[in-house]
């Protein structure tokens, strides 16, 4: 300021003696509008967060009639009869944490060298096209997923793969009894391809976070690629890996049309994995239309309120340990 | 001799780190032949189905020739639409928010909470718009389907409203502010069109995110069998028709599923690639 004064440029807002001069009423103005603004754009915020506390309240309440009269045995009972009034949530947590970690199973390390091929080895093209192709698998609705496994996979499983897999591995209870082509399995294998692209993109993102130096100094040691991906790369990231696969068992545990349409929905508990099952998701997507008494549907709600409590923290956990990774970057 | 062990050692090494390499390729030709395999079937299943009556008419009773899947593929327009006009000011709102004011502790827990109700299964949410506008009122509605779907939409439109905004270069946001603009002004008149794109990306993406839900569908907007176009009726959707042809027992109702399938599949993908588009222009100009 003194600088124009003394080149003889009077700036238009400084009086003569050098002096800024204020237009109060103008600055209030802008004040209150930046204050106004900022009041305005709280209010979404507020709603957003009010709707996710109303989401627990309203299953909360929702099943508050299931609860007063079932009360913690509702998820070790193994019961469900509707016709007599017996609600026991068992069954189905039971099939689904079964097909969700064996979906993780199957997913887990196609998705992670999956992702260590897009990252380390694939030519820069190449590796975009196939990480695109793999994040629309994301992309596909879950009903077509469903008629796939329905029409494809299960009677795949029913005529050729599970014979083949019982006349060797029959004497484990797992694999015993008999195949109908939906299953538990099926709906697992289902799963799996609809949480590989969670588990190959957040992977994918990590390897390639890995700073230069560590796969530089790998190298320089004599490493081959191979060598510097397993025990250098893989180690570094593993947290980050581990959070990515948390979050795809929340995909899982969650998924619901797919697995209705491939686990057989049927309220038992089976060792073979060749049997029908049934999830929380899909038990209430099947049911919930037809309940017929308010604690019928009450008992449902109180499994979808289950399934929203055990996937808060999943996904909390999950989003946690990704939060902490990326902050350390 | 010791050189020539540490020579084979070396060359194990080596066809060990070629194998390594062409397993993980494998994995990664798997992941990506899947994609490939589910698309040239259904589309081989399902382009046989597509004819004017498929998109043209109601579904007919079975036994009826013909028939078509045109009430839901009007119903899923019609909840989308109102699921995006409920949950884009919200969610753009919040995103802003975020964008300008992200700092302290309060942002941050939004952020999370955000991020984890990405992960909440949507027939939990479906079961949420029931307990709030289908049980008061007593009769399923395309309206309380909306209100699923939007809030499926929200973690999404939130994430890249803000991302949009950041990803403006600071000097523009300063300089603004340094012209005497105010937050709003800055906001409304430089930040917003040049956020616009990435914006537009993150909206396709989430209709694209819920244009394949039917979970939340199956208690809320229910279905119906006409051209039901009142939002607080219940409304047949695509999807939800898919499911429900798919689970029947007739072949005929099969072929139907396959079609639906078939345009579903086709129309997310088109908005996927959509957003891609959207956002080049953008990207090259960095």
């Amino acid at each position: 300021m003194s600088v124009e004064v003394q080149t003889g440029a009077q700036p238009l807002d400084a009086s003569p003696s050098g002096r800024v001069i204020v237009d109060r009423a103008l600055v209030a103005r802008l004040k209150l509008s930046d204050v106004s603004f900022r009041i305005a754009l709280t209010v979404a915020p507020l709603i957003y967060v009010a709707l996710i506390v109303a989401l627990f309240l309203m299953l909360a309440k929702g099943s508050s009639e299931a609860f007063a009269k079932f009360g913690l045995s509702f998820t070790w009972n193994s019961v469900w009869n509707p016709v007599t009034g017996q609600f026991g949530g068992l069954p189905f947590i039971y099939g689904t944490i079964v097909s969700s970690f064996l979906a993780l199973l199957l997913a887990a390390p196609v998705g992670i060298y999956a992702a260590a091929y897009l990252a380390e080895f694939a030519p820069p093209l190449l590796s975009k096209t196939l990480g695109f192709m793999i994040e629309l698998l994301a992309a596909v609705p879950s009903v077509v997923y469903g008629l796939w496994g329905l029409f494809v996979l299960a009677p795949i499983i029913r005529n050729y793969f599970g014979p083949a897999v019982q006349s060797v591995l029959g004497f484990l209870p797992i694999f015993q009894g008999p195949i109908y082509g939906i299953g538990m399995l099926t709906a697992a294998i289902i799963l799996s391809i609809m949480i590989l692209p969670t588990v190959t993109a957040i992977s994918r993102d990590l390897i390639q976070a890995v700073p230069a130096a560590q796969r530089e100094g790998s190298l320089a040691l004599g490493a081959t690629r191979w060598e510097t991906v397993q025990n250098v790369l893989l180690p570094y990231v593993k947290t980050g890996i581990f959070g990515a696969l948390v979050l795809a068992l929340g995909r899982a545990l969650g998924e619901t049309i797919a697995a209705t349409m491939v686990i057989g929905n049927r309220p038992h508990i089976s060792a073979s994995l060749f049997a029908p099952g049934y999830t929380l998701a899909s038990v209430i997507a099947n049911e919930f239309t037809e309940a017929t008494s308010s604690i019928y549907t009450s008992a449902l709600i109180e499994l979808g309120f289950l399934l929203f409590i055990v996937s808060l923290i999943v996904n909390g956990v999950a989003r946690l340990m990704l939060w902490t990774i990326m902050r350390q970057r | 001799m010791a050189e020539v062990t540490a020579s084979r050692s070396v060359k194990v090494r080596h066809m060990m780190s070629t194998l390594g390499t062409a397993g993980t390729a494998f994995c990664a030709g798997l992941a990506s032949g899947l994609l490939l395999l589910l698309l040239v079937y259904v589309t081989i299943q399902g382009i046989g189905a597509l004819n004017p009556s498929f998109f043209f008419d109601v579904p007919k009773p079975v036994g009826v020739p013909g028939g078509g899947v045109g009430n839901g593929i009007l119903g899923s327009t019609i909840m989308i639409g109102i699921a995006g006009l409920l949950s884009a000011p919200i969610g753009i709102g919040c995103g802003i928010y975020l964008a300008n004011f992200g700092r302290g502790p309060a942002a941050a827990g939004v952020r999370y909470l955000s991020d984890v109700l990405a992960g909440i299964p949507s027939i939990a949410i479906g079961l949420f718009a029931y307990t709030l506008f289908v049980q008061p009122f007593g009769h399923f509605s395309a309206f309380s389907a909306s209100v699923a779907l939007g809030i499926l939409m929200l973690p999404l439109i939130v994430r890249t409203t803000e991302e949009a905004f950041r990803a403006v270069p600071s000097e523009i946001r300063e300089g603004s502010l340094a012209l005497g603009l105010t937050t709003f002004s800055t906001t409304m008149r430089v930040l917003l069109p040049a956020a616009r794109p990435l914006l537009a990306t993150g909206l396709i993406l989430a209709i694209a995110r819920v244009s394949g839900e039917t979970a939340p569908l199956l208690f809320t907007a229910f279905g119906s069998q006409f051209w039901e176009t009142n939002p607080f009726a219940p409304m047949a959707e695509l999807s939800l028709q898919v499911f429900t042809y798919a689970i029947s027992p007739y072949a005929e109702w099969h072929r139907i599923a396959w079609g639906g399938a078939l345009v579903l599949i086709v129309v997310v993908f088109l908005l996927n690639v959509a957003a891609r588009v959207v956002i080049k222009p953008v990207a090259k100009s960095r």
